[in-house]
């Protein structure tokens, strides 16, 4: 079975980010990557399919990004995925969830897979928009939020999907696309012989003159234009209740719940 | 001229980083008060490729360079001394003599599985009598039948005690040379060797959640196979194995230093003395420059002798000085994080009050700062 998780580069997560007032992007210079935190979780999630199965599993990470970030994609090597493919090309700068998705679908076409996983959100444009405009532009079912895999194979897949108040078990053809919630399992480590191997890993590289669009991608593509960023509003001031004893301080709590009709 | 790391270098530095601050750190304050050796995290570290993180893939290992291993090593000091040194001591004194001079067939018993940390193994140079001057070595081993009767006594061993201690390799005199000095060689001692016994766990001012212990040998029988390297050059040998040593103490004192620098840095921002972080007070920011420009210093010398051990040239001075120079900013450090600490420093739950017990074994253990000193000048060919 084919696996291929699909991997975006995120700005380090714990960086003080900027967006530039002019263009109204992130700025990314200066910024390490990483592998989005959630896609780490559709890494595992793979990887552990992967041992249970064995036989001719694969797993091979995809990510659209600039190839500055191939040292990055290496860590999801490193952790054991078998080989990565990255579409990169200038081109695709300015590409909205509209243009991204397409684009990543056209090289997800040629790559091909019997299993996409994706993670649920990306850390930094956190719209939650690729998976599902991926199922569609490929054509296959999407398994959202699933927290388990319980089977896979033979053309078909049965996944435990995480709802607010319990799960769901759902079933599908294969190829499908799942994304993951973090209850799949704490992401491995890469282990330290997986970083020394991870160099000798392939990671195949696709432009776009390789996949023969037949619309508009990046900026030109981009159906969204984003008007306005604005911070949002500092919180007000909490105010600190200050009393002679416990019951009284409950007391002015209770009256401040009260005025606010909290309860 | 280039300070980059390569990818492996930041990858395997970021990924220890990663596993000290999640696993290690959390543990650290319990491991040093119940002096507790932590077997599972041995076993995590083994399977995360640490154990044997020098050696080559077809050794068990995971087939890093000297830079790597010495970040490896930073990062785990930075959390806490006691796991790091059972790391340390085990690949650059434990394997690293099977590494170097083993056979084969030795390579296979043994250097594979410590390379995958199956079992650790201690190296028996110091002896009650033979510290600084290892080469006045007591232990006796005579050939008889076919085995070698060796007895004496050995102080101080990492790692020599644990359940999954698979033995240590010791010298010990067999002989007489031609120029009339004791004829010194190494022996390899298996755990179950009859005659052969391990102390119990010394009570230790820091390191203490390692194990240390004195090794016995009453008419210990070792078969006549079991010489490590040739017969004669067992004093040689260690001292080779610890001119790399010394890169592997000099990371460990780095990585306490930083840790200690971390955590003054931290207390700094949060402790707030007349109205404002005692931060603000210029004789703590001086103290916290101070600090932060010896680390660096330390850690440039560190991995210049690393570098050169990597690219084979000769390392031994450049792994002195950076042992001696980061064994003397680990004490300056940890004393000033103590002291930015006020009263608290002194207070077990801090970690700053371990790492200023786990530092002094750095100015002592695989030479001390006195020797060090004596190793340069003689380097200077004085
Ligand atoms: C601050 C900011 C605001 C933005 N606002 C918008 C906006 O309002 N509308 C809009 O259309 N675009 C917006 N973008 C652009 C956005 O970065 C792209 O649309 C992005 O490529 C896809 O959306 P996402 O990051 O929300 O991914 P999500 O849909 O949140 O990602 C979900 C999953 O899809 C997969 N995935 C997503 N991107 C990639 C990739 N490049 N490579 C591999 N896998 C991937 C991953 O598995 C990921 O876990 C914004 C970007 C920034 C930085
Ligand atoms: C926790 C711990 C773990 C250890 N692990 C190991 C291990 O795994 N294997 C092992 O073989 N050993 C180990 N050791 C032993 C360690 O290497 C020795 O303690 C160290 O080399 C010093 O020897 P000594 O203790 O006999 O001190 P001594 O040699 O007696 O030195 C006492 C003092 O005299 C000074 N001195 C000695 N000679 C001179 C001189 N010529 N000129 C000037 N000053 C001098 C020393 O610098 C020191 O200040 C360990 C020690 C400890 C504490």
């Amino acid at each position: 079975m084919k696996i291929v998780v699909t991997v975006k580069l995120v700005p380090d997560t714990n960086a003080a980010k900027r967006i530039d007032p002019a263009t109204k992007r992130l700025v990314r210079t200066g910024l390490e990557t990483v592998l989005n935190p959630f896609d780490e979780y559709a890494i595992e999630a793979a990887l552990q399919l992967k041992e249970k199965l064995g036989g001719d599993t694969t797993v091979t990470v995809f990510t659209m990004a600039p190839e500055t970030g191939k040292e990055t994609i290496r860590k999801a090597l490193a952790m054991g995925a078998d080989d990565a493919v990255m579409l990169s090309d200038a081109g695709l700068e300015g590409s909205d969830v509209w243009a991204t998705s397409y684009a990543m679908a056209q090289a997800l076409k040629k790559t091909g897979f019997d299993l996409l996983i994706a993670g649920g959100l990306a850390d930094d444009g956190n719209t939650g928009g690729v998976p599902g405009a991926l199922a569609e532009y490929l054509g296959v079912p999407a398994l959202t939020n699933v927290r388990k895999i319980e089977e896979a194979g033979d053309g078909k897949i049965r996944a435990q999907r995480e709802t607010d108040s319990g799960y769901q078990v759902v079933s599908g053809p294969l190829p499908s696309l799942i994304t993951v919630t973090m209850a799949v399992g704490e992401p491995r480590y890469a282990s330290l012989k997986g970083i020394m191997g991870a160099k000798k890993k392939t990671i195949v590289t696709l432009m776009l003159a390789d996949l023969g669009l037949d619309r508009a991608v990046g900026t030109d593509g981009a159906k969204t234009e984003v008007l306005e960023i604005s911070a949002p509003k500092p919180r007000e001031k909490a105010r600190v209740v200050e009393a002679a004893d416990g019951a009284s301080g409950a007391q002015a709590i209770f009256d401040f719940l009260r005025e606010k009709k909290l309860i | 001229m280039n300070f980059d790391l390569t990818d492996e270098q930041k990858a395997i530095r970021q990924t220890v980083r990663e596993f000290a601050v999640e696993r290690v750190m959390p543990r650290a304050e319990e491991m040093d008060r119940e002096e507790a050796f932590p077997y599972d995290l041995v076993k995590e570290m083994a399977e995360l490729g640490l154990m044997g993180l020098p050696f080559p893939e077809q050794y068990g290992g995971a087939g890093a360079d000297t830079v790597s291993y010495a970040l490896a090593v930073m990062e785990l000091a930075r959390a806490d001394a006691s796991t790091a040194i059972t790391m340390a001591a085990h690949c650059s004194l434990g394997a690293s003599p099977f590494y170097l001079f083993g056979t084969e067939e030795q390579k296979q018993k043994y250097l594979v599985p410590l390379a995958q940390g199956k079992m650790l193994w201690g190296f028996g140079l110091t002896e009650p009598n033979a510290g600084s001057d290892a080469g006045n070595t007591q232990t006796k081993a005579v050939l008889k039948d076919g085995s070698w009767i060796v007895n004496g006594t050995k102080a101080f061993i990492t790692n020599s005690g644990t359940d999954i201690s698979g033995g240590t390799t010791i010298t010990a005199v067999t002989g007489q040379r031609s120029d009339g000095k004791p004829e010194i060689t190494n022996l390899i001692i298996d755990q179950d060797t009859p005659g052969f016994a391990r102390s119990k766990k010394y009570k230790k001012m820091g390191w203490r959640a390692s194990d240390t212990r004195e090794l016995s040998f009453a008419d210990a029988k070792v078969p006549e196979g079991n010489v490590l390297g040739k017969r004669g050059d067992g004093l040689k040998n260690f001292l080779t194995i610890l001119d790399g040593g010394r890169i592997s103490v000099a990371a460990l004192s780095v990585g306490l230093a930083r840790g200690a620098y971390d955590e003054a840095l931290k207390y700094a921002k949060e402790r707030t003395a007349f109205g404002r972080p005692i931060s603000k007070f210029q004789a703590i920011q001086f103290k916290l420059a101070d600090m932060l420009m010896e680390i660096e210093h330390a850690e440039l010398m560190v991995l210049k002798a690393a570098w050169e051990k990597d690219e084979k040239r000769d390392f031994s001075q450049s792994a002195s000085l950076a042992k001696l120079y980061s064994g003397e900013v680990s004490r300056r450090v940890v004393n000033e994080a103590v002291q930015i600490h006020g009263g608290y420093g002194f207070m077990d739950e801090y970690p700053v009050s371990r790492m200023y017990r786990d530092q002094k074994i750095n100015e002592i253990g695989e030479g001390t700062n006195e020797v060090q000193r004596l190793v340069i000048a003689r380097m200077m060919g004085l």
